[in-house]
Formats: C-alpha cells, sequence, structure tokens
C-alpha cells in the first residue's frame, strides 16, 4: 500500500528551491487532476436511515468532515461527485435511488454506509429490503458498522480519496470514447415483487420451465 | 351509570360496558389476555358508545393479529382517556376467508385512518366504509399481505430463531443460496415479463380532492389552475425518506397526501422469527434518536408478560437515560426546525454539540453512540460507573441548563423566528385527539396528556415534574414546549441523581433464552415523540407470536392532512417539522 500513499502535489525526487516553493510545482497532469478532485468530493445530501444520523454527526463540528474537502452537500445529483449509500434500501425506494444515480454526472463514486447498504444488514431478510446496494450500483468503499462511526465513515473517506489518488485520466471511464452512458443503471420495476429487468431472461426461462413441470 | 365516566376505573367500566351490550361483548377469558370481544357487526356502536359515555377519546393503536390455526383473524384495538389512566383493549375476530372484512373505526376515530391501512396492506384485512383503502407500506400491485402467518419471505429458513443452520449445528449459508433467483425475490408462479403491466400510481392521484370533483361539471373550470406536485422521497426537508403529494391551487394546499414505505423495514415479521431477547437491538432502530427510549417500551411489554419485577437501580438507570434521550431529542428538533426554515446548518450544529456529550455518555454505558440495546428484561444490561455518573450530574446540573438558556436567549426573540412561528396553527386540542395525535404536539394544543403522568410506569411517579402544556396550539407554542420539555426533564435528571440507590442492576440471572408465559402485552412509554407502545402477543414458544410497534410518529402523521390544508406550501415544511417524525419509526 505504500507506494499508493498520498504525497502531496509534488513529483517527488524533484527538488524546488526553498524560497520559490510555494509558487512553483512539478507534477504530472494525473496528479493536478486528482489533487483537485479529491479535496472537493461533494456527497449528494441524501439520508435514507439511522446511518444517516452518524453522517450528520460527521459533518458537525466535532468531526468535521470538511476537513477533508466534504463538507458540501449538495441536494441535487446534478451537482454531485458521490452518493453516500447511508442506510437501509428497501425495494420501494430503490428505484428512486437509481435514478438519482443516473442523473448524476461523471465522474461519480458510490460509498456503502453500514452493514445495510453493504449486505442487507440486520434487516437482510425482510420482504421489503435490497439485500445490498451493490446488486444495483457499482460500490467503491464499504464501511462496515451499522452505523459505522464518524471516525469510521471519515476513513471510508480517506479510502475514496486513495482510490482517486490511483486513477489516471487516460484510462478513467468518463473520457473513453462511445462510452458515455457506461455507468447507466436501467430502472427496476416494482411488480408483485421488486423486478431487475437486467435479468428478465432470467425469469423468463423460470416461468417456462414451471409451465414445462405443470 | 351515577359516577362521571372519566373516575370510572377499568373494572367499572367493563361490568358497566358488558352490561349495557349484553348480546355483543364479552370478556376476553384467554389466559394472559384481557379485554373484550366485540361483535363485528356492532363494533362501531360499542366504539362510539366508548368514546362519548366511557370518555375513551384517544385510539391508541389498531393492530391485527393472525391466528392460522384457528382459521380467525383478530383486530385489537387499544383506548385511552386523555385524562388518564390504563387502556382499554378491546377486538374484533373475523372468519379467516377472501376477504376478512371488518367495519372501520375512521369515523369514530380519525386516528385509526392510518393504522386500518397498514393492516390492510400487511395482514390484507378489509376494513369496510374506509373511503382510502390503499396499501401503505408496501406498493400497490405487491403481492401477498406479509405479515399473514403463512407468508413466506423470500429469504425465508425457519419459522423461528435460532435457526439449525447457524445454531448449534452451524453450517451457514448465504440466504441467496436457497432461493432460486439467487436474490431476495419472491415472484408468483408462471411470471413473465413481457405481459406484465406495472400499475400506476392513480389511486393515490384520486385520493386528492382534485381529482375527486373532476366530474363536478360546474367547478372543472374553477379547479383548472391546480396543481400536482410531488415532494420527496428524495427531499432535503422532509426528514429521511418522505413522500407527500401535495395538490396546490396557487401556493395555497387544497390537499395532501402522505406516502410511505421507503424505508419499511418490516421490523414486525423479523420479530416474529426472533427471540424475545433478539428483538431488543432491532428497537434501536426504530426512532434512531431514541434508541433509550425505545428500549424502555418493549422492556416493559415483556415485563408484564413475564411478571417479572425490575431493579431498583435499574428503574433509576433507565429513566437517566430516556430523559437523557428526551433532552438531545429535542435539541436535535429545534436545530433541525430552523435549518427547515432555511437557516441552513449553524443552529443545527449548536444542537448537535450538546447531542455529542450525551452520546458520549451512551457510548460509555452501553458500547454504542447511537443504537444502544441497553435495556434487558429486569434491568439494564451494564451498570453505571461512578465516573460516568458523575460526569452526568455536571451536564444536568451546569452544562445543558446553560446551553438551554442560551438557545432559548439566542432564538426565542429572534424577530424573524418569531413572526414566521406564531399564529400559525398546528392543531387544535380536539383534532389532535380525534386524529390520536400524542406527544408534544397534543400538550402544546392544550391537552396535558403525558404517560409519565397520565399512566405512571417505572418510577416516574416519584419525581416531582410538571407536565408541560401550551395553550395555543401553534407553532410557536409546538416549538416553545420543547424548551420547557427539556427543563422538565432536567428536572426528573436532577431528583433521579440524587435518588439513585446502589444494588444489583438486573432482577433476573442474565440468560439468553427468556421463558414467557403466554399472553398479551402492551407495554407503553412516552417517547419523545409521542407515545410508543409494544404490542406483544406470547403463545409459550421462545419466540413472540405477533410482535407490534405503535409508533407515535407513524400515527401523529394521520394528521398532517388537517394540518396542512388552507396553509401556504412554504409553511408546509415547517409543520412536518413540527410533528418530528423519524421515517424509521414511521415506516418500521
Ligand atoms: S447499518 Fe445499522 S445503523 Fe445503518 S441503516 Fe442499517 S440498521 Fe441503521
Amino acid at each position: 500500500m505504500e507506494e499508493n500513499k498520498y504525497e502531496g502535489l509534488n513529483l517527488p525526487n524533484y527538488n524546488i528551491p526553498e524560497d520559490i516553493q510555494n509558487v512553483v510545482s512539478v507534477t504530472t497532469i494525473d496528479r493536478l487532476y486528482n489533487w483537485g478532485r479529491r479535496w472537493s468530493v461533494w456527497p449528494l445530501m441524501f439520508g435514507l436511515a439511522c446511518c444517516a444520523i452518524e453522517m450528520i454527526a460527521a459533518q458537525a463540528s466535532r468531526y468535521d468532515m470538511a476537513r477533508f474537502g466534504m463538507e458540501v452537500m449538495r441536494p441535487t445529483p446534478r451537482q454531485a461527485d458521490m452518493m453516500l449509500v447511508s442506510g437501509t434500501v428497501t425495494k420501494k425506494m430503490l428505484p428512486s435511488i437509481i435514478r438519482l444515480y443516473n442523473q448524476m454526472p461523471e465522474p461519480k463514486y458510490v460509498v456503502a454506509m453500514g452493514a445495510c447498504a453493504s449486505s442487507g444488514g440486520p434487516f437482510k431478510e425482510g420482504y421489503n429490503v435490497v439485500a445490498g446496494i451493490d446488486k444495483f450500483l457499482p460500490v467503491d468503499v464499504y464501511i462496515p458498522g451499522c452505523p459505522p462511526t464518524p471516525q469510521a465513515l471519515i476513513a471510508g473517506m480517506i479510502k475514496l480519496q486513495e482510490k482517486i489518488d490511483k486513477q489516471s485520466i487516460k484510462k478513467v471511464r468518463w473520457y473513453e470514447k462511445g462510452k458515455v452512458d457506461s455507468n447507466y443503471v436501467p430502472m427496476p420495476i416494482l411488480g408483485p415483487d421488486l423486478i431487475d429487468v437486467r435479468r428478465s431472461a432470467e425469469f423468463e426461462a423460470a416461468a417456462v420451465k414451471k409451465e414445462g413441470v405443470a | 351509570m351515577t359516577a362521571p365516566a372519566s373516575t370510572l376505573t377499568l373494572d367499572l367500566v367493563s361490568a358497566s360496558l358488558v352490561a349495557r351490550f349484553p348480546d355483543f361483548v364479552t370478556a376476553d377469558a384467554r389466559p394472559g389476555f384481557s379485554g373484550f370481544i366485540v361483535k363485528k357487526e356492532n363494533l362501531v356502536e360499542v366504539a362510539t358508545a366508548l368514546r362519548d359515555e366511557f370518555g375513551f377519546d384517544l385510539l391508541s393503536s389498531v393492530t391485527g393479529v393472525d391466528y392460522l390455526a384457528e382459521n380467525k383473524m383478530e383486530v385489537v384495538y387499544h383506548a385511552h382517556r386523555t385524562t388518564g389512566g390504563p387502556g382499554l383493549v378491546f377486538k374484533v375476530q373475523a372468519e379467516r376467508v377472501d376477504p376478512v372484512e371488518v367495519p372501520s373505526l375512521i369515523d369514530v376515530w380519525a386516528g385509526a385512518d392510518f393504522q386500518e391501512r397498514e393492516a390492510w396492506d400487511l395482514l390484507g384485512i378489509k376494513f369496510t366504509g374506509h373511503p382510502d383503502l390503499r396499501r401503505i407500506l408496501m406498493w400497490e400491485g405487491f403481492e401477498g399481505h406479509p405479515l399473514r402467518k403463512d407468508y413466506k419471505e423470500a429469504f425465508f429458513e425457519e419459522e423461528t430463531k435460532p435457526y439449525k443452520s447457524r445454531w448449534p449445528e452451524g453450517n451457514h449459508t448465504y440466504a441467496e443460496f436457497k432461493n432460486p433467483f439467487r436474490d431476495n425475490l419472491n415472484l408468483p408462479e408462471n411470471f413473465s415479463l413481457d405481459n406484465y403491466q406495472p400499475q400506476t400510481e392513480d389511486q393515490l392521484y384520486f385520493s386528492l380532492e382534485r381529482s375527486s370533483q373532476k366530474h363536478d361539471v360546474g367547478r372543472e373550470k374553477e379547479m383548472g389552475d391546480h396543481m400536482v406536485v410531488n415532494m420527496g422521497p428524495h427531499h432535503p426537508s422532509t426528514h429521511g425518506v418522505l413522500r407527500v403529494a401535495v395538490e396546490l391551487n396557487g401556493e395555497t394546499i387544497t390537499s395532501l397526501k402522505p406516502v410511505m414505505g421507503y424505508l419499511h423495514r418490516n421490523h414486525d415479521k423479523i420479530g416474529e422469527r426472533n427471540t424475545y431477547l433478539q428483538i431488543m437491538p432491532y428497537t434501536d432502530r426504530l426512532d434512531y434518536f431514541n434508541s433509550m427510549a425505545n428500549n424502555f417500551g418493549y422492556a416493559i411489554a415483556v415485563e408484564k408478560l413475564m411478571k417479572i419485577p425490575v431493579a431498583e437501580r435499574a428503574e433509576y438507570i433507565r429513566v437517566i437515560m430516556t430523559e437523557l434521550s428526551r433532552i438531545q431529542n429535542h435539541l436535535i428538533f429545534i436545530g433541525m426546525l430552523i435549518n427547515d426554515m432555511g437557516s441552513m446548518y449553524t443552529p443545527s450544529l449548536y444542537a448537535f454539540e450538546e447531542r455529542e456529550l450525551i452520546l458520549d455518555i451512551f457510548e460509555a454505558v452501553s458500547g454504542a453512540r447511537m443504537m444502544c440495546n441497553y435495556f434487558r428484561f429486569g434491568g439494564v444490561v451494564r451498570d453505571v460507573p461512578e465516573d460516568v455518573l458523575r460526569k452526568i450530574k455536571d451536564l444536568v446540573h451546569d452544562r445543558l441548563p446553560a446551553k438551554t438558556d442560551e438557545m432559548e436567549r439566542f432564538l426565542n426573540e429572534n424577530e424573524v423566528l418569531v413572526a414566521r412561528l406564531k399564529g400559525i396553527h398546528v392543531l387544535n386540542a380536539e383534532e389532535a385527539t380525534h386524529h390520536s395525535v400524542t406527544g408534544p404536539c397534543l400538550r402544546a394544543a392544550g391537552v396535558p396528556y403525558d404517560l409519565r403522568r397520565a399512566d405512571p410506569y417505572s418510577v416516574y411517579d416519584r419525581f416531582d415534574f410538571d407536565v408541560a402544556v401550551r395553550y395555543n396550539g401553534d407553532m410557536y407554542d409546538n416549538y416553545l414546549i420543547r424548551f420547557d420539555e427539556i427543563r422538565q426533564s432536567l428536572r426528573i435528571l436532577e431528583q433521579a441523581l440524587k435518588q439513585i440507590p446502589g444494588g444489583p442492576i438486573n432482577s433476573q440471572k442474565p440468560q439468553y433464552q427468556v421463558r414467557v408465559p403466554a399472553g398479551e402485552a402492551y407495554g407503553r412509554v412516552e417517547s419523545p415523540k409521542g407515545e410508543l407502545a409494544y404490542y406483544v402477543v406470547s403463545n409459550g414458544k421462545p419466540n413472540p407470536y405477533r410482535y407490534h410497534v405503535r409508533a407515535p410518529s407513524f400515527v401523529n402523521l394521520t394528521a398532517v392532512e388537517t394540518m396542512c390544508k388552507g396553509v401556504k406550501i412554504a409553511d408546509f415544511v415547517v409543520l412536518l417539522a413540527m410533528l418530528d417524525i423519524v421515517m424509521g419509526e414511521v415506516d418500521r
């Protein structure tokens, strides 16, 4: 992990004379790009359940996420970089979450906060609960806990920053040609139960099989 | 009847009720059960008499129990008097045929509205005469009524916990692997996506007033510029995932329907699979601001069933923790209210500062900041060490009173705030009781109904405190009453800290599996949001047969339509904040 450690904007091994250190920087495009992004992750202001309260506590004065450039909570998805799924994802809520996600512009990240968002948590067996948001959205960081303490949340956010550091502008999905919507997630349907339309073929097959038996 | 209705004791009520309706009211004779069984044809008549002649003006809870083996469904009603005293239970039984039909009590107590809809949604009990019987927690078009005993979830393993796969054999597999779709999915047979027509939300919009008047030709033009707006479920001011469909005439609300269930986490169903003790941590997650108060209600319900005493020291610890929780809740309420009024962040930061100090105490005694899981049947799980007690004393004697003063000084005479809040009507006493509203909103309307006084539980009868009450029922009173309550809580805390005895913290031995005799119990406490109650039915097995949460936030929401009709949309957000709802509790 050592080589992924954040080392600031400057490239290592370049000696900049002391008197101009504040004005001159020797760096790469990637570093500059990620340096700007890592210190200004704007989360979507969006709380689902109990975990959201710890998220607010982490924003408040004692833990103060602003130290990491993450205090600008945006209520609209169009201005947000990061979706913090803070709580139990229910089947009834899922379409709204996916709609929000699809409306977020790239670059966008998803952080699953707490046991519920990661796997369904204590409510996994419930008939209205989705067993983890990763069944639908690509999750970048999982934060364990029920609820994770603000410290844990901040640790997770630092992990996200490390992930940002590792990305290269040449390879990020949002600049790849012809892949503009690479992260678009089709909307699930609230039918007799939650229906993931990406799996329609499977449902079809199951129905045919049952008919065959009958 | 000679005595005025409100002074009748429960025994007298029973006697005179049976005397009044000898043909269709019988006492519930099952061992461990209490109350009456009313014939369903005469339910409305009996309920009206209970309200008008016996003074039971507040319908606390409506819920259903599915007795599969006896092939019947039971609807259980709990009615209370706002003048105080124990509650009355009455039940209606219906044949378990399709559809199960029971007359609706919405005309007697409007507070039955959402609770009846919930019973329809989860148990499939049809309340005839209910004007708007739609699903409430699940979505329209969902297959099945999940709380029926023959409904199995997709991840169903066994009827009751602990599951054999985990214990004692311990061959744990993923629940996913047992389901044909490897997911939490319960599709009906022969389901095919091609010819499936998803349900629309027409019914919701038809339930708004405009649509019902659509065919009124003369008014069509008049109604023409009405507009329907959906707020939520992702809305920064609805306190979580509540959604409301609002119909507007210009800026004035003409009709409104809350839509909930976006955080429906199936507490009731999961609770019926859990053992008694396993439910305790789940109660934390109902109203996640006040896990201590939630624990309290559930512990009382089960202790009633088990008929065990609570250790003396534990009673005091319970009171101390719950009152601290109430202070913390009301502080957050004030911060969030002002947040909703447009003063973003700063006031709530003040509130959170104090809250952190109280959470530190919770963490010191229970190990968790928010989800304390601290109460046990007969006491609490850990003792409060001397240094933590000292910390609490410091808080209660110095810091919290000073900070409350400071907040009052900053806010209560702030012209903008007063102008915004004063004179905007929330609820009057009649509307509030009729809609089963409890908690600060009821008291701000001039009804001094506080369970700590009205039907004292635990050791609340030993403390000297006043029930906070205000009489105008406007937003300003609703706001000020929170400060009054903080002060009363501080008073209780001071006395409790002085009186707290030494001794054991649990009257029972610590045990994982408690033995609970058959019967029913209704444990209710005054949570910061209102009357929080648990209805637990036991059949003597290690798991409850029925576990139902009567959540104050959920029932209080029944009144939201009455509150908001005719007000400006900008006030709606503040009015909703006044109810102080928490979605974890609304949707459960
Ligand atoms: S992980 Fe725990 S605290 Fe977080 S939403 Fe789920 S139940 Fe609540």
